[in-house]
């Protein structure tokens, strides 16, 4: 059972037009079975967060192309690619960023 | 396979965990925090002097920017021109390096009108953007994009630039600025002042009405783009820049390239997406920012504080299939993602790339596409794109039209003009009429409108094939388009008395 985790959200770059405007959020997760990792939370986010448009945020698992993800302020491609960094080693507030490249 | 798949993937994971522990490979010590191309993964401090490195290289490497000279920064507020302008601060200030010696200027053109934002979203935007020019004590410009529609004729022609410069030109621009203090580009007061000036709501609606017209987003943008680097030249000109320096990053040239190619516009390839585009004459645009990707800027203007305004453009919020331009992108994006070496491959075949008739930059402008002002490449052999496209227009007009303009040329015709045109001598009145002075009656006026094709390059023909009606145009454009259809006319009634005109290939045809 991996406990709550409180997570700092931020989306710029326009991102944030698919979230009503709202750049950072503050969230926790709720616990669940298995450890949380980045395609949870992009579902999480798509069911809880977006306002609109999903199919311009998330492309099957993962972000659409485009956007960049940062965690804790580093490229997520350092991290053993895409959609499996596991949230929870990150400590408990972690931010992800979440910007389109353009 | 799936989960054999996963399980791996997870092991791993629990390994090294989101703390990240790759090292730069730069420098070999500090814990990497970006990856640009393909596996190379840079810490910040490393990452940062890349960036700044490249732009000066760039930059010196070019040598088109002479020292103490006057440059125009297009400062859209998206993330590539905001970097850009961070750049040139950088590279500015007493510390850098090697330092960068031109003097800079601020241009932002408020597009809201073209996109429909309300007076408000403009004002909001553009006090967002008046703090970030401010912060850089250069001067800046705020312009609405409604002022395109009182530019002069002169935007689209091309004044002629002043010579080649002979290659001493370069070293006797860096003695004479080393006399001068490199302090002279403070703010005239009065202009830092000067908000969005007012945007009469009739000019808003002429605006909305061109942009309207045009009836797919892929003609839309096409004209809005037409329309804003108009707007960006004339600024140019008329406050004494002689450089235009555009925030094009290579991702979007791969894009532009792609849709370049979409859009038949295979000719002017070289010039819109090379570093340096000399088809304004005196006025040379220049793309520092084209050896950066989207990426690598996204990270630069996180790490370091670049403040960005989000800019709502045409395509904003659409989906990827509202346009050629939009579906380019999505798949110049994804290509990036899934292959990051061949999106650089793509904008480096536009370095090789040059344009046949290229040479003929010493022609007049009349042979100049009315619209994009590159040379024009209608002229060209019987087996292109272009002709088979004319000839299919030409069997479906005979079927619609049948024999209504007897005396009609086989020229470039329009099908569609048709209906405006109809309209054009009675509605329109004055402007369009000019030509009556000239000896044709209302069945000449007919042709007038017909041929503005005949004064535009392959691509923009299909640009303003797409619009319901040319009347909309800014007036400069249709008066330009009148000028040169009237010397083309007048070149062709005294044609038979000219001893040579071998050279007039493109008025062959009409
Ligand atoms: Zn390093
Ligand atoms: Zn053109």
């Amino acid at each position: 059972m991996a406990a709550p985790i409180a997570v700092h959200l931020e989306f710029g770059g326009g991102a944030e037009l698919l979230f009503n405007g709202v750049k950072e959020h503050h969230v926790t997760l709720p616990s669940q079975s298995e450890p949380w990792d980045m395609k949870q939370l992009l579902v999480w986010i798509q069911r809880n967060l977006l306002k609109e448009r999903p199919e311009l945020f998330v492309q099957g698992d993962s972000v659409r192309p485009g956007i960049l993800v940062l965690i804790n302020d580093a490229d997520w491609e350092l991290m053993n690619q895409n959609a499996c960094a596991c949230l929870t080693a990150a400590g408990l507030d972690c931010s992800v960023g979440l910007k389109p490249a353009h | 396979m799936c989960q054999v798949d996963e399980e791996y993937q997870e092991e791993l994971e629990r390994a090294d965990g989101p703390s990240v522990s790759k090292k730069c490979v730069k420098c070999k010590e500090a814990s990497a925090a970006v990856v640009i191309r393909a596996g190379d993964t840079y810490c910040r401090s490393c990452f940062k002097e890349y960036f700044i490195h490249k732009f000066r290289a760039m930059l010196g490497k070019n040598r088109v920017i002479f020292p103490g000279e006057k440059v125009l920064l297009a400062v859209s507020g998206g993330p590539s021109s905001c970097s850009m302008l961070s750049q040139v601060q950088e590279g500015l200030s007493q510390k850098a390096h090697k330092k960068l010696r031109f003097s800079p200027g601020i241009v932002h053109i408020d597009e809201g009108g073209a996109v429909g934002q309300s007076a408000e979203e403009r004002q909001r935007k553009v006090s967002e953007l008046q703090a970030v020019f401010k912060a850089t004590g250069f001067p800046f410009l705020i312009l609405p994009l409604e002022q395109v529609l009182d530019l002069p004729s002169s935007v689209v022609e091309t004044a002629l630039s002043p010579l080649e410069p002979p290659p001493s030109a370069y070293k006797a621009a860096v003695d004479r600025f080393n006399q001068t203090s490199s302090s002279d580009y403070l703010p005239p007061q009065e202009r830092e002042e000067k908000s969005l000036p007012d945007v009469q709501k009739s000019h808003t609606q002429l605006l909305q009405q061109l942009m309207g017209s045009a009836k797919t987003l892929t003609a839309r943008e096409d004209l809005l783009n037409t329309l804003r680097q108009h707007l960006l030249v004339h600024t140019a000109r008329t406050e004494g820049y002689s450089k235009l320096m555009l925030g094009d990053n290579c991702t979007r040239l791969a894009i532009k390239l792609l849709t370049s190619i979409s859009l038949g516009r295979g000719a002017q390839l070289a010039q819109d997406t090379g570093f340096s585009d000399s088809r304004y004459g005196n006025i040379i645009s220049v793309r520092p920012m084209r050896d950066y990707s989207a990426k690598e800027i996204a990270f630069y203007n996180h790490m370091f504080n670049v403040p960005a305004v989000v800019v709502a453009s045409l395509d904003t919020k659409t989906s990827e299939k509202a346009s050629i331009q939009r579906l380019t992108e999505s798949f110049v994006t994804k290509l990036q993602t899934d292959f990051p070496s061949t999106v650089s491959t793509i904008y480096r075949t536009s370095e090789k790339l040059q344009t046949a008739c290229r040479s003929s930059s010493s022609a007049d402008h009349s042979d100049r596409c009315l619209l994009c002002v590159c040379t024009l490449d209608t002229a060209v052999e019987k087996a292109s794109a272009f002709q088979a496209t004319l000839i299919s227009e030409q069997l479906s007009q005979t079927k619609s039209l049948g024999c209504r303009n007897p005396g009609q040329s086989p020229g470039p015709v329009k099908p569609e003009s048709a209906a405006s045109t109809g309209q054009c001598c009675s509605s329109a009145g004055g402007e369009d009429c000019g030509r009556a002075t000239s000896g044709g009656g209302c069945c000449s006026l007919t042709t007038e409108t017909t041929d503005l094709k005949s004064l535009l390059c392959y691509s923009c023909q299909l640009t303003i094939r797409d619009m319901s009606s040319v009347d909309h145009l800014p007036l400069y454009i249709l008066s330009e388009a009148q000028r040169r259809q009237r010397r083309a006319q007048m070149r062709d009634e005294i044609s038979e008395f000219l001893l040579d005109d071998g050279d007039e290939g493109i008025y062959r045809e009409v």
